[in-house]
């Protein structure tokens, strides 16, 4: 984790990636390790099967950066990863975890 | 494509069977405790010849060059433990290069995985950022979907190296098999934005001063006789990356060679007044652009490639169009006017003829530039050129007349030292008709050295011309030029018999430096047969000019 303080954190602008993905066990490394060699830290995941368990769902809470972009493809060449969608920072789903890490 | 005979197999034994209908007719490795039960199977085949390497990393860059050499996924072995972790390297080099390549390692049993058991490694893990793809399997079942994918995944949209683990138990476990599937084989691509395409022709018809700028994956697509079209229909001069070396011979007209780093001052001149760069399968790598900011920096771009994911990394595209690069061209090339471009030609012509590379040498075999000449005026179009990483690479990508895809083959992305002499004898296994010419140097060499004896195993038509100049030249160079001629760690104080080492692989060898005729002499060795080693000294004080520093533009070049 970084450094920053809350506030901080929270004047830093952040983006929501939601991901459908196969479900097995390499993909989150896949995932993950597309941000962590490039020192792009990942703020907050979330990841839970859905349906029959078939595919995941994975949430990524990252920072804006001028290499969003990039990365969202890198994400989107992953053999598992089936879809990828941006959302704002709004989105709930982050903010509706929050009274577990108070 | 289904065979109704049930059969009960082993894993190991559908592992085979799927390569032999793979269409894999040779493959190279190493086995070893965790890999045995394949290797059980594999002696069973008689379609596959299995060649032997002396190192995993050696094996490794067999099967690049087998994959280099034909475009088609090769295929390399090795056990766990060390054996993959050797085999890393070359699998490295072959996603940078996108080469199609798929590394099957065997693993320990999946009860001991996670202990710390002998010869235990992360494979899974350590393979996820050098690979294109890859796969632990966890039953011998899904073999049967797992190998036709791999292959279907390394040779489909931009190549690429994909690794299988497979535990020793997988191996064992015996499955009924009734129906096999089909071998994997490419996907073609989503097609082009046709807008897209309209828009890029519109651009080429209106530049004054356009440069077409192909990449490898003008090679890897097929699509070199399209660039050439193009480039001859709208009157384009031609820039190569060293990947595409051989996609248009050096020696047409329009061709500028190669761009950046150590390309000739008049290339990268004309780049820098460009006004329009139509980059093809090409994905401005920092050894060709330099300082981006200074790279045709009054051009527009169009950028035409396979991967989504090029397209404005590294410089913003005007038009950037996803796709494969031949079917690109095949569609581009009717909205594309017919021009003679006088003026922009004639400058470029200007500027070839008053910065041309220089090669200092060219008419005496003892210098590099000489030799190279040398070997290449005993060949034809029709051998295959090789190299590993140093100086020695950059004078042949400059110098040697090359003329067709496929031709070269080379570690680009990576800069593999030892990648020569094992991929040379992969072409040669995959194209036993060819001459294949491996420029090594005396660092290089070394570093694969063992894959001598492998080469005189397997009896190849591998001339290595080892230009040994006692020292690791480009790093000499780098340490003369700008670190104040502080000449650290980069000589060679003890030096190999090369001629000696050869012959002790079992390998011939001829020393140039010994002959009175060094010409009529290097004629004999490259049109007798069979594996040969051909030493030749240089002079140390030999730099590869010109040069742009690191982090400079390309138009800082030094000397040339």
């Amino acid at each position: 984790m970084n450094a920053l303080t809350r506030n901080e954190r929270e004047a830093v602008a952040r983006t929501v990636l939601e991901l459908a993905v196969n479900n097995h066990p390499g993909v989150m490394s896949h995932v993950v390790g597309l941000f962590s060699r490039r020192a792009y830290n990942v703020e907050g995941i979330l990841v839970m099967p859905v349906g029959d368990g078939a595919t995941s769902r994975i949430w990524l809470q990252v920072n804006e950066d001028e290499r969003l972009d990039q990365m969202v493809k890198q994400i989107e060449k992953l053999e598992d990863v089936l879809t990828v969608r941006r959302h704002g920072a709004e989105h709930e789903v982050f903010v509706r975890l929050e009274e577990f890490f108070r | 494509m289904s065979n109704r005979n049930r059969e009960t197999l082993s894993g190991a034994e559908i592992v085979v069977r799927l390569l032999e209908r793979q269409g894999i007719r040779a493959l190279a490795g190493i086995p070893g405790g965790a890999i045995l039960p394949i290797y059980d199977a594999l002696s069973q085949s008689t379609q596959i010849h299995h060649v032997l390497a002396r190192h995993e990393q050696g094996g490794g860059f067999m099967a690049q060059g087998m994959a280099r050499a034909t475009g088609l996924p090769a295929v390399c072995m090795a056990s766990s433990g060390p054996g993959a972790t050797n085999l890393l390297t070359a699998i490295a080099d072959a996603k940078l290069d996108s080469i199609p390549l798929v590394a099957i390692t065997g693993q320990v049993p999946r009860s001991l995985i996670g202990t710390d058991a002998f010869q235990e490694v992360d494979t899974y893990g350590l393979s996820i950022p050098v690979t294109k793809h890859n796969f632990l399997v966890d039953s011998a079942e899904s073999l049967l979907e797992i190998i036709p994918r791999a292959f279907r995944i390394a040779a489909s949209g931009r190549p690429g190296p994909v690794l299988v683990d497979i535990p020793k138990d997988v191996q064992n476990q015996r499955v009924e098999v009734d129906e096999w599937p089909a071998p994997g084989r490419a996907v073609e691509p989503p097609p082009a934005d046709p807008t897209l395409v309209e828009q890029a022709a519109a651009m080429i018809n209106e530049a004054a001063r356009p440069i077409l700028y192909l990449g490898g994956g003008v090679v890897h697509s097929g699509a070199a006789p399209a660039a050439v079209e193009l480039a001859e229909k709208a009157s384009l001069p031609t820039v190569m990356t060293l990947m595409a070396l051989g996609a248009m011979p050096v020696d047409h007209p329009l061709s500028l060679g190669m761009l950046g780093m150590h390309g000739a001052r008049c290339t990268n001149l004309a780049l820098d007044e460009c006004d329009l760069l139509i980059a093809v399968g090409a994905r401005f790598d920092d050894r060709a652009t330099g300082k981006v900011a200074g790279f045709c920096p009054q051009a527009r771009i169009v950028h035409i490639d396979i991967d989504p994911s090029e397209l404005d990394k590294i410089k913003a595209a005007h038009v950037g169009i996803a796709g494969d690069v031949l079917t690109v061209l095949e569609k581009l090339l009717p909205a594309v006017d017919r021009r003679s471009r006088a003026t922009w030609l004639s400058r470029v012509g200007h500027l070839k003829a008053s910065h041309p590379l220089r090669m200092p040498g060219i008419d005496d075999p003892r210098t590099p530039y000489g030799l190279i000449r040398a070997v290449a005026d005993c060949l034809d179009d029709q051998a295959t050129i090789a190299t590993d990483v140093g100086q020695h690479q950059m004078w042949v990508a400059q110098a040697y007349p090359l003329r067709r895809p496929r031709q070269w083959l080379t570690s680009g992305g990576l800069g593999t030292m030892g990648f020569g002499v094992p991929a040379a004898i992969g072409a040669a296994l995959a194209e036993p008709e060819r001459t294949v010419v491996c420029f090594t140097g005396d660092g290089s060499i070394l570093m694969n050295v063992q894959e001598l004896v492998t080469a005189a195993e397997e009896d190849v038509n591998v001339k290595i011309v080892l230009m040994n100049n006692a020292s690791l030249g480009l790093v000499l160079q780098q340490q003369t030029l700008f670190y104040g001629e502080r000449i650290y760690a980069s000589q060679f104080k003890g030096m190999p018999d090369f001629v000696r080492v050869a012959e002790g692989f079992g390998i011939a060898a001829l020393d140039l430096d010994r002959e009175t005729d060094p010409l009529s002499a290097l004629s004999a060795a490259l049109t007798a047969r069979g594996p040969m080693l051909i030493h030749a000294s240089i002079a140390i004080s030999e730099q590869v000019l010109p040069m742009v520093p690191p982090g400079a533009a390309n138009k800082e070049m030094i000397g040339g």
